[in-house]
């Protein structure tokens, strides 16, 4: 200790303390997760409902950075809201600029830089929220993951928050490059369905978004009965397993 | 006192410049030009420069601010190009040399055709006028000289014409528009950008084509 007061200290060991504990701040957020497949990306959230006066469909943590491109957070929504913002101005500026969609990759390592710039400084603490980026560009469908650290990965498959361990587990068991979005959908709802924990957490809500072929290459969320769908086939699913058990 | 004994004006590229998307490319092409006032400063200049790989721009307007402006955006296309990992479109160059260009309208006066190749779109041809604004264009034609040509290019102009077609079309017009305008002259220059690569020719001004003018 006394090395974890700033984020401009390393301990001997090589760590930064500060960025550990901003992780852990998104650890304890409910779970979020991506999926890349053949013809676009799929964003799901477990939006953990923290009192009954909350209306339905407010506290968004899935949003809309540009036609084709869409994140979701998982830690401090706080955070997350100046990330989400940052990355519409670079998604803007990019256009603005060069004159057409911002490609994944450039808009990733934008975010990324953005946020590994607040690991750097004294007088700044790190961002504590992790964002799963989808982006649909030239190149195809991208899913990427900006931690708080300002590590920036492409993946097919991701999870952020609780569950994530859960819920690595259960993507990897999925064949990604074979799948359609619509499939995905159903498949997201199922793995944040069966991580949730019924036990510590009560009520949760499910968000869910696409850019895929059948959304016109554009993000949006989910259109309401195939959310519905969902819902009911990740409930199916939670009710076999139970009484497999 | 009065007249110095050397140019004071300001060198500017009278010019005839244009651009022409053919089936597989496009063909630029431009006078060689630059005046001092009455003095001909550069009597081979070249107006078609690179500024990536597949991408060139044709410029018109003042020397200084032209070649000020390509020179930033062979800059930033060099390095987008780094953050892509690939080559950037036609378009991205267009829209970027239009940002600078229109940012700072009030101090510059250039006018340039911005066209390459390149793997998404193929040939493309970019217009960008004096207070700025990109046009995307199968041709275009700048400069003074163009005035002249307006014409003889909307009557000629074909749509996928072979490479040999779009070239001859380009030095036919360029000749022309040299015949008629004062600040355009010496000798043409094409730039043929392809899926191939590119290919520089040059039409000294003795061996000019011999068309119109009862020939």
């Amino acid at each position: 200790t006394g090395y974890d007061l700033f984020a401009t200290t390393f301990s001997p060991d090589g760590r930064v303390f500060q960025v550990e504990y901003a992780t852990k701040a998104v650890e304890n957020s409910g779970t979020a997760i991506g999926l890349r497949v053949k013809d676009g990306v799929v964003l799901g959230v477990e939006k953990l409902i923290l009192s009954k006066m909350l209306v339905e469909g407010s506290n968004r943590r899935i949003h809309t950075i540009d036609k084709h491109a869409g994140l979701v957070f998982a830690g401090l929504s706080a955070d997350a809201r100046q990330l989400v913002n940052r990355s519409r101005d670079e998604a803007s500026n990019y256009r603005t600029t060069y004159g057409s969609d911002v490609p994944a990759q450039v808009l990733a390592n934008r975010v990324a830089s953005f946020t590994h710039a607040h690991t750097l400084y004294w007088s700044l603490r790190p961002f504590g929220a992790s964002v799963l980026m989808g982006v649909y560009d030239a190149d195809g469908p991208q899913l990427y993951c900006v931690e708080p650290s300002g590590s920036c990965y492409n993946y097919f498959g991701c999870a952020v928050g609780k569950g994530k361990q859960a819920a690595k587990v259960e993507i990897e068991k999925l064949d990604l490059a074979n799948m359609t979005a619509r499939q995905a959908v159903v498949e997201v709802a199922k793995i944040i369905y069966s991580v949730h924990d019924e036990v510590k957490d009560k009520a949760f809500e499910l968000e869910l978004s696409w850019v895929c072929d059948e959304s016109n290459r554009r993000h949006q969320l989910v259109p309401k009965d195939l959310l519905q769908e969902a819902e009911k086939q990740a409930k199916e699913a939670l009710q076999e397993d139970m009484d497999d058990e | 006192t009065g007249n110095p004994p050397y140019p004071t004006d300001d060198p500017a590229l009278g010019t005839t410049i244009m651009a022409v998307v053919y089936d597989g490319g496009v063909v630029m092409g431009a006078d060689s030009r630059t005046s001092a006032g009455s003095y001909i400063a550069n009597r081979a200049a070249d107006k078609i420069t690179l500024v990536h790989d597949s991408i060139f721009v044709c410029r018109s307007g003042s020397a200084a601010d032209t070649q000020a402006l390509t020179d930033y955006l062979k800059l930033y296309l060099g390095m987008h190009s780094l953050d892509l990992e690939e080559a950037p479109s036609v378009q991205t160059a267009a829209h970027l040399i239009n940002q600078l260009l229109y940012s700072n309208k009030n101090h510059l006066m250039a006018g340039m055709i911005v066209a390459g190749w390149d793997k998404r779109n193929g040939p493309s041809v970019f217009n960008i006028p004096l207070g700025g604004g990109v046009i995307p264009e199968l041709y275009s034609i700048g400069g003074s000289g163009s005035s002249y040509i307006y014409g003889y290019v909307d009557a000629n102009f074909k749509k996928n014409m072979t490479k040999e077609e779009a070239q001859t079309f380009v030095k036919n017009a360029v000749s022309l528009a040299i015949a008629r305008d004062g600040s355009s002259g010496g000798l043409i220059r094409t730039v043929t950008i392809s899926a191939d690569g590119v290919e520089r020719e040059l039409v000294l001004g003795d061996k000019l084509p011999k068309i119109g003018f009862g020939q």
